[in-house]
């Protein structure tokens, strides 16, 4: 194996409280602190483990988005990927982009880089669509591992347990592959800030969907976007009796 | 004439020990009495320095600095995501607390991170950040745990300071790589038993060896961060010099790079602390230490200069850290108030907890403020902000420790409790109004400092005054400076500087700056050098000083928000207008105590009182229930 695809999204940061924009056409991003998608740090720290287990030879972090996606990718390479391709969406397009046009994008840079695995995220916290690998692995062809719990090279190929419904299931797989990373399969390392000096210097290629042939034009529209329902106030009751009447006066029992 | 009544040769005595807590003041007054007679005083481009000649110098404060590039700024906001996260994730501020000890893993971490080695220069390993840089960082610190913020302070910001300002090439190469990034702990040792404020009187000795190539170190040193974990550690002891000049030996101070590694150093149990307990204190001993003559930080006999250099050039990050801790406070009150209903009625909405939170942001932005435009400053090039570096200190860590008993205060019962995290911080704070020169001593330096400049021109203007004829220039110019003042209002104009809604607020500070520098020459004239003796008059006129700074420099930052059309000028405008009138109400206040017959009297009783007590050993008061 050589090269190791891997994808990281600039997302909202998880200890962030989301607001609505009023206007309800998304969430108000402005000014909100943004970090790189959780799940795909534990994707990059796989690959950069397969990489110091001289696996791999080089890792490539690909972001799809807008100029701030840099980022995310800037931080994927101070943690230990060599080096970054920034596909750049913006505007309408990045705000309706779906897990189909990553995909297609990420199938044909891992053909153009000649990549022997890629390695996702299982979702991003943002949209949680959970479709980016498996389309991926479709759009090239490719066997996919998702919901990773733990990676082994084989000579064959990778032996992979897969987090299921109630436990493990292992897997083997012939490579190239497409992974997706699970929440278990590693805890990721701390980009450095010797490392983010250094990860400045790392080269960081950027390009647009046309360049790949990938037509990201939006395909559906945003209706609204809401806030989830407030929790109505609760109230004390006296004892269980009076508790049983008003479940029955609400048609509860 | 009342000039003629301050013709003592020194209008400040150079005995006191305060001119210790900086090195500067010490040569501008060997300047003042050296340069001849009817040359020019030296100026100064410190706003600080110029406020006690009622003048506006308005280099440093306007417009607000913004002296990192483009790259400068998104390095360093690509550094905080990860540094916040590391502090959140990985290190327990509640835990080293209640351990008294920082994790051995957290360490390494904080070493692999980088921050043992923020300020050395990218050659030697470390990441090579300006001033204003650090203190971003230094500010999350603050927001996170103190104990970790004295352990790495003590480490860089004093400890191997000296070596990174002082250091010669070969030094320099031989200790920061190993202190920036190969886990080579530095301590700086200054403090011993009878010698604490008045640094001048340790009595640590190193003694030359015969052949001259040795150094042989005795004494004992108490109270040194990082002293029972330190490698490299920073001394100071006295040492005989020979006066050039007259030949006279004499014992002057000089500072020495000493490793753990030379025989003979050895260190106590770490105390046991009211706070920063999990920062590493303990005495560190000196027994026959052989350090090479190379090890010499600085030129022999220099070593005040070194240590006060050293002091000086961290204090600013001092304030960045605490302004980072005060926000966490703020966040902790606010949560609280708006979610705790008493009365029907959240608590937020309640005049008085409104009052205490917006208090509690002027005193942040205010401290924030400082911080940032002292090590802009020094980024710039400056090398008098002594000042300013010490006001932001005793600012800084009075109000953190304000806005932290008021975020209890705020949280009632709840803030009382250990799960608040708030009492922890309390205690952490309580050391920054003692440490790294008191407040105390500091007030006092700032005052004297100030008033031996302003003393200083005012020398000059006298013996210009003696052959009037010869001295035209000097004496119409000191004298128009003087005039304008006895004029009194309107001399000082920040129109040109601050936005325009700003104006009457930057006019009330401009009348507390005219009215601070005449109140100082008024005093100079009528207590001479023996102003040095009035502590009550000098905290009053400390206190003055400090409030200008604080309104000077938020009116700067706030224009600033207001001419960039940041979407929180607004808020800075009236952080900023709040404490225009406050604090311009307190100068007034103070000015006229320094004057008042009341205050005089005031002060009489205040000393007869303390006279008593002493007398007593104690509360000297009859017992109600006694029978007479």
């Amino acid at each position: 194996m050589s090269r190791v695809l891997v994808g990281v999204k600039r997302v909202i940061d998880y200890a962030v409280k989301v607001r609505v924009k009023p206007d309800k056409t998304g969430v108000v991003t402005e000014g909100v602190k943004h970090s790189m998608n959780p799940f795909d740090e534990i994707a990059v720290e796989e690959a950069i483990k397969l990489k110091e287990k001289k696996i791999a030879t080089e890792v490539i972090a690909v972001s799809v988005g807008p100029t701030q996606s840099q980022e995310v990718i800037r931080t994927a390479l101070a943690m230990g990927a060599d080096r970054g391709v920034h596909v750049e969406v913006s505007g309408k397009d990045y705000d309706l982009l779906q897990p189909i046009h990553v995909s297609k994008i990420l199938a044909k840079l891992a053909l153009d880089e000649k990549a022997d695995l890629v390695i996702l995220g299982k979702q991003a916290i943002d949209d949680d669509s959970n479709q980016t690998a498996q389309m991926t692995a479709a759009v090239l062809d490719w066997p996919q591992g998702t919901f990773c719990n733990k990676v082994e090279k084989t000579d064959a190929g990778l032996t992979i347990t897969r987090e299921i419904d109630g436990g493990l299931e292992v897997i083997k797989t012939k490579i190239p592959a497409v992974l997706s990373a699970d929440l278990r399969l590693n805890t990721p390392r701390y980009a450095t800030l010797p490392n983010i000096m250094k990860a400045k210097k790392k080269p960081l290629k950027k390009i647009t969907p046309k360049d790949l042939g990938v037509d990201t034009a939006p395909r559906i529209e945003v209706v609204s976007v809401e806030e989830p329902p407030v929790r109505q106030a609760g109230a004390v009751v006296p004892d269980v009796d009076t508790l049983v009447g008003k479940l029955k006066e609400g048609g509860h029992i | 004439m009342l000039l003629s009544r301050c013709t003592s040769k020194n209008l400040i005595s150079p005995k006191i020990g305060i001119k210790f807590f900086s090195a500067k003041p010490k040569r501008d007054f060997k300047d003042a009495r050296t340069q001849p007679k009817h040359s020019q005083a030296k100026s100064s481009s410190s706003f600080m320095m110029n406020v006690f000649r009622g003048k506006l110098e308005t280099k440093e404060v306007f417009p607000y600095p913004d002296v990192l590039h483009a790259d400068q700024k998104e390095l360093i906001t690509s550094f905080v995501g990860p540094f916040e996260k590391f502090f959140l994730e990985s290190n327990n501020p509640t835990k080293n607390d209640e351990n008294s000890k920082i994790d051995d893993e957290v360490l390494d971490q904080l070493w692999q991170l980088g921050a043992f080695g923020i300020q050395v220069p990218e050659k030697y390993g470390g990441l090579g950040l300006s001033n204003t840089q650090y203190g971003r960082l230094c500010e999350i610190i603050g927001q996170n745990d103190l104990s970790v913020g004295i352990t790495l302070g003590a480490h860089q910001s004093i400890g191997f300071k000296g070596i990174l300002l002082f250091g010669n090439e070969k030094q320099k190469e031989k200790y920061l790589p190993g202190l920036a990034s190969e886990k080579v702990y530095a301590a700086f040792a200054l403090t011993e038993p009878s010698s604490g404020s008045d640094a001048a009187s340790i009595r640590t000795r190193a003694v030359k060896s015969d052949d001259g190539k040795y150094y042989i170190i005795n004494g004992s040193k108490i109270w040194i961060s990082n002293g029972g974990i330190a490698d490299i550690m920073t001394v100071f002891a006295q040492t005989e010099q020979i006066d050039p000049e007259t030949g006279e030996k004499k014992d002057k101070v000089t500072a020495f790079i000493v490793e753990r590694s030379f025989e003979g150093v050895t260190n106590g149990p770490p105390e046991k602390k009211m706070g920063i307990k999990a920062s590493n204190t303990t005495s560190v001993y000196f027994e026959n230490v052989k350090v090479p003559i190379e090890n010499v930080l600085g030129e022999e006999g220099e070593g005040f200069k070194v240590a006060m250099s050293i002091l000086n050039n961290g204090r600013f990050g001092m304030g960045a850290t605490l302004a980072g801790t005060m926000r966490v406070c703020i966040e902790k009150a606010v949560e609280h108030a708006t979610n705790r209903v008493q009365f029907g009625k959240k608590i937020k909405e309640y005049g008085g907890i409104q009052e205490k939170i917006s208090q509690m942001n002027i005193l942040q932005y205010a401290t924030e403020s400082m911080a940032y435009t002292i090590s802009q400053n020094m980024d710039q090039g400056s090398k008098e902000y002594h000042l300013e570096a010490a006001i932001s200190k005793v600012f800084a860590s009075e109000s953190a420790w304000y806005v932290c008993d008021e975020a209890i205060q705020i949280l009632g019962g709840m803030g009382f409790m250990k799960e608040a995290e708030l009492e922890r911080v309390l205690r952490d704070l309580r050391i920054f109004r003692i440490f790294e020169g008191t407040n105390d001593i500091l007030r006092l330096f700032v005052v004297l400092t100030g008033i031996q400049y302003a003393g200083s021109h005012l020398k000059v203007l006298q013996n210009a005054l003696k052959n009037p004829a010869a001295n035209f220039g000097i004496v119409s110019s000191e004298i128009s400076k003087r005039v304008s003042k006895s004029i009194g209002l309107g001399a000082i104009d920040f129109k040109p500087f601050v936005a325009p809604e700003l104006l009457p607020y930057s006019q009330k500070t401009a009348a507390c700056i005219e009215s601070f520098g005449k109140t100082i020459e008024d005093l100079l004239v009528k207590y001479g050098k023996n102003i040095v003796n009035e502590q009550y008059i000098l905290n009053r006129l400390s206190n003055a000083a400090i409030d200008i700074y604080a309104m000077v420099v938020t009116l700067s930052r706030s224009s600033r928000a207001y001419e960039l059309n940041l979407p929180t000028a607004q808020h800075e405008l009236n952080l900023t207008k709040a404490l225009c009138i406050q604090a311009s109400n307190r100068v007034m206040d103070n000015i006229q105590s320094t004057k008042a017959k009341s205050q005089m009297e005031l002060l009489n009783i205040m000393g007869e009182i303390a006279g008593e007590v002493y007398t007593k050993g104690g509360v000297n008061t009859t017992h109600v229930i006694t029978n007479c």
